[in-house]
């Protein structure tokens, strides 16, 4: 190989290199997609959602990324795009409206509460909040920075029993695996998530948790390509179906 | 040098070091100080330091002889065994954590004997930190010390055998010292490696100060909530891994032991 071609060779991978990196190259067509940012506990419901929107949209795919409400607000706030944000708490929605990144207000459209999920046969035997305090007992929460775990705080202080949790996880849906998987005998999560793990749980549920419930908030991106589908997605979590689809996993009505 | 090499060396380069110094550009110097010295950095990052020492000493004493039993023996499936050394390099670390939460988990085929027989539980533990940090790192000590050796050959440990050494004076006396630049290589490879371990620590030994969380998973933690204490962190780290690279780097690395 001669040396002219060999440039040629490393210039070409360069380009392939550079069009994956970016993007660019591929296509779209007439369909639109549509970034909704939510938190982690949404998972299931807004899937759900996403589904039936994108069939009343023809042309319109809605494209997902869950991951704990902290995390996105951040990413929202460091320009990282998205159409909407779907937010576990308002405290995140207010860090990137402060942030100057939301096109509308931001509003309440479900609630979730905590509750303790422990593993099928309850091997600890969990029977109210105050057991979790027990010393023998492994206890998995979320950690005190993210949503979960401020309300897992203040269900601690409502309730008056401290707990020493083995692990602080990051995500709620981390803490629901530690119980799955049985390497906790307790663990802290959205009534939600539990509901949503079916028969690999088992739910302890208590009176605290109803004083504090999360509320969840909804809003349209300043960043936003699209933002009429936007505003069309937000009414479409807001409206009727939406509601019966949140209803199904166990979210409280605002 | 043929000059269509250049451009692109460059932007790996660029690719590399840019991302690093967007970190720097992120500080904010009137909060640094109080952020590096804040308790949760100094636990996370003591932590770490001691997990990462122990996970090297252990990678030394399992992986070393490991080393040296595949550059010197002969077996059908040898290849194989070396591939596998070689799987957590290429492994997800998530995926490690999760294998190492089944294997040794309360319900896993190892872990639940050696809690029900002797009442051990690693998960949540900071030996489980070390058992993460030892799984992803012991491939960078085995693949240099192993390197070295066939690289060496066998001759000199011929040769002392002939003037009538015996296999374990050998060992001392010819093997080990010439291994002693990639030794020193592979322990810095692997120390570094294990002080920036973070997926299966978090899926394995989870996240609670002062046992479990080390610096990386403090970061994370921090990134959720505050920046500027992430940035932070992250700086010690990086300064720690240079540190640790260019100053304690032998210089077989560098292409000139």
């Amino acid at each position: 190989m001669n040396r002219a071609r060999r440039g040629g060779g490393s210039a070409a991978v360069l380009t392939v290199l550079l069009s994956l990196l970016t993007g660019c190259g591929a296509g779209g067509g007439d369909q639109r997609t549509l970034t909704v940012l939510a938190a982690a506990s949404l998972t299931e419901s807004f899937r759900d959602i996403g589904d039936e929107f994108s069939r009343n949209n023809p042309g319109v795919d809605v494209r997902f990324n869950f991951q704990g409400s902290s995390l996105l607000a951040e990413q929202i706030r460091q320009g990282s795009g998205g159409d909407v944000f779907a937010s576990a708490n308002e405290e995140m929605m207010t860090k990137v409206r402060r942030a100057d990144a939301l096109a509308g207000q931001p509003r309440t459209f479900a609630t979730n509460r905590l509750t303790v999920v422990v593993p099928p046969g309850n091997p600890a035997g969990v029977e109210s909040f105050a057991d979790l305090a027990d010393p023998d007992t492994s206890v998995v929460v979320c950690a005190p920075r993210v949503p979960c775990g401020s309300a897992t705080e203040r269900v601690e202080s409502a309730s008056g029993v401290e707990l020493r949790p083995v692990s602080e996880e990051n995500d709620v849906k981390d803490v629901l695996h530690k119980v799955v998987a049985g390497e906790a005998d307790a663990g802290l999560v959205y009534v939600t998530d539990a509901e949503s793990a079916g028969d690999e749980v088992e739910v302890v549920d208590f009176p605290a948790a109803d004083e504090v419930a999360n509320e969840y908030p909804i809003a349209e991106l300043a960043a936003s390509g699209h933002p009429e589908l936007a505003e069309r997605f937000v009414e479409f979590v807001r409206g009727e179906r939406g509601r019966e689809i949140l209803d199904e996993y166990g979210f409280g009505a605002p | 040098m043929p000059l269509p090499l250049r451009f692109p060396a460059l932007l790996a380069l660029a690719l590399i070091v840019l991302p690093v110094l967007g970190l720097f550009a992120r500080i904010d110097p009137a909060r640094l100080p109080a952020l590096l010295t804040s308790p949760a950095a100094l636990t996370a990052l003591g932590l770490s330091v001691r997990t990462a020492l122990a996970a090297t000493l252990l990678a030394l004493l399992l992986g070393g002889p490991l080393a040296v039993v595949l550059a010197r023996s002969r077996f059908p499936g040898l290849r194989f065994v070396r591939g596998c050394v070689l799987l957590p390099l290429v492994l997800p670390p998530v995926v490690g954590g999760l294998a190492l939460l089944y294997l040794l988990g309360r319900t896993g085929p190892l872990g639940g004997p050696l809690r029900d027989w002797f009442g051990l539980s690693l998960p949540y533990t900071t030996t489980a930190v070390v058992l993460a940090q030892t799984f992803v790192a012991m491939p960078f000590l085995v693949v240099s010390l192993e390197g070295a050796l066939r690289a060496a050959g066998t001759d000199y440990e011929r040769v002392s055998a002939t003037l009538g050494a015996g296999p374990w004076l050998t060992f001392r006396r010819v093997t080990l010292p010439m291994l002693l630049p990639a030794l020193g290589s592979g322990l810095v490879l692997t120390f570094a490696r294990a002080l920036g371990e973070f997926g299966a620590t978090i899926t394995f030994a989870g996240s609670l100060r002062g046992t479990t969380r080390t610096l990386p998973l403090a970061i994370y933690t921090e990134a959720q909530a505050d920046v500027d204490a992430a940035v932070a962190m992250s700086l010690l780290l990086v300064a720690i891994a240079l540190l640790v690279i260019l100053v304690a780097r032998p210089k077989a690395v560098e292409g000139r032991g």
